[in-house]
């Protein structure tokens, strides 16, 4: 992908996410209200959330890969379940994957 | 009594955004240095982390690049994922009010961290406050803290690349966790569309260019609407 190409995306995709936002603050209010959109809006985030977690623990390169990575990923739920705080859980992830790494690979 | 009551009251709600902007912010880092191990320049890092400001998309987009996926995979992933600060600014804009060039500066700083601590908090003025302070803090830090990672990711070695490896998806799922809990509005109905969803992704990732399972995962919301519709579920 050449350089000019990959600043396309990064200022494409930065006004598109920013105009999402300012449409929300911008909406008439009682949009909300309908049944459908809520729902829908509601439940997009758990289904992209949850495949950017396992394409990003699970696969490498196209094929399901089973690594240090799923370790780590085991780990932080363990700590958020504890109600660890955002940056502990990144942090134990971190260290679990890199002792793994280094134990077994 | 009451304005010193006031104040303290004020006190903790900028306190209380402040820490969390800060925190937040640190992870900064974790992009920063994602972002340039996937091929950008610390120039685009930063630019992403300053224009683009929402970790979940930004995340999505470099994940994308780096792993080989095509310019629509990678801002329609990214673009999915904003959808999510349009429902928070729905929710923000009442208690905000904001008007005019106020409103287009604020929408901004609507994401997933600020949305959390200003809709705690009652009345225009604490809700503003909120917002503000825990806005500015969390800008602030996760655009020196990305230019950090952008810059020390060049003289990562493997085991630090190991480290990070498990960072990103550790980072996904402490944003999807506030769903999957007790507590969360359509509990059952998150848990099916993120079992779903993670489903989908795996099942097509060895079929589809890169990127685009994740935004075919989106279709596992379907799983959530059938049934609501139904009733009976």
């Amino acid at each position: 992908m050449s350089p000019s190409t990959v600043w396309i995306i990064v200022i494409g995709a930065a006004v598109g996410t920013y105009l999402l936002k300012l449409a929300g603050l911008s909406a008439p209010p009682g949009i909300l209200k309908r049944p459908l959109v809520r729902r829908f809006v509601e439940l997009i985030p758990a289904a992209l959330l949850a495949a950017l977690v396992a394409v990003n623990a699970l696969t490498r390169e196209g094929a399901l890969t089973v690594d240090f990575r799923l370790a780590a990923l085991v780990a932080a739920a363990i700590a958020l379940g504890l109600r660890a705080p955002f940056i502990v859980v990144l942090l134990i992830a971190g260290g679990v994957g890199a002792l793994g790494y280094v134990v077994g690979g | 009594m009451r304005s010193s009551e006031h104040r303290s009251e004020r006190a903790r709600v900028v306190r209380d955004g402040v820490s969390l902007g800060t925190a937040v912010g640190l992870y900064g880092v974790a992009f920063g240095a994602t972002a340039t191990v996937a091929g950008l320049s610390v120039w685009q890092a930063s630019l992403l982390s300053l224009l683009m400001f929402t970790g979940a998309s930004q995340f999505a987009l470099v994940g994308v690049l780096a792993s080989g996926g095509s310019p629509f995979a990678a801002v329609g992933s990214a673009l999915l994922l904003g959808t999510r600060n349009t429902i928070y600014g729905l929710r923000l804009a009442e208690l905000l009010a904001y008007r005019g060039w106020r409103r287009v500066a604020a929408a901004h700083w609507v994401i997933d961290e600020t949305t959390a601590v200003t809709v705690r908090e009652s009345g225009q003025e604490l809700s503003r406050l909120a917002f503000v302070s825990s806005g500015s803090a969390l800008f602030l830090f996760w655009n020196l803290s990305t230019v950090a990672g952008a810059l020390g990711a060049q003289s990562f070695g493997p085991v630090l690349q190991a480290a990070l490896d498990s960072v990103v998806p550790a980072a996904f799922l402490a944003l999807l966790w506030p769903r999957l809990v007790r507590g969360a509005d359509l509990l059952r109905e998150q848990r099916i569309v993120a079992a779903g969803g993670a489903g989908i992704a795996l099942a097509l990732t060895p079929i589809l260019a890169p990127g685009l399972q994740i935004i075919a995962a989106a279709l596992a919301v379907l799983l959530g609407i059938r049934g609501s519709s139904s009733g009976s579920a």
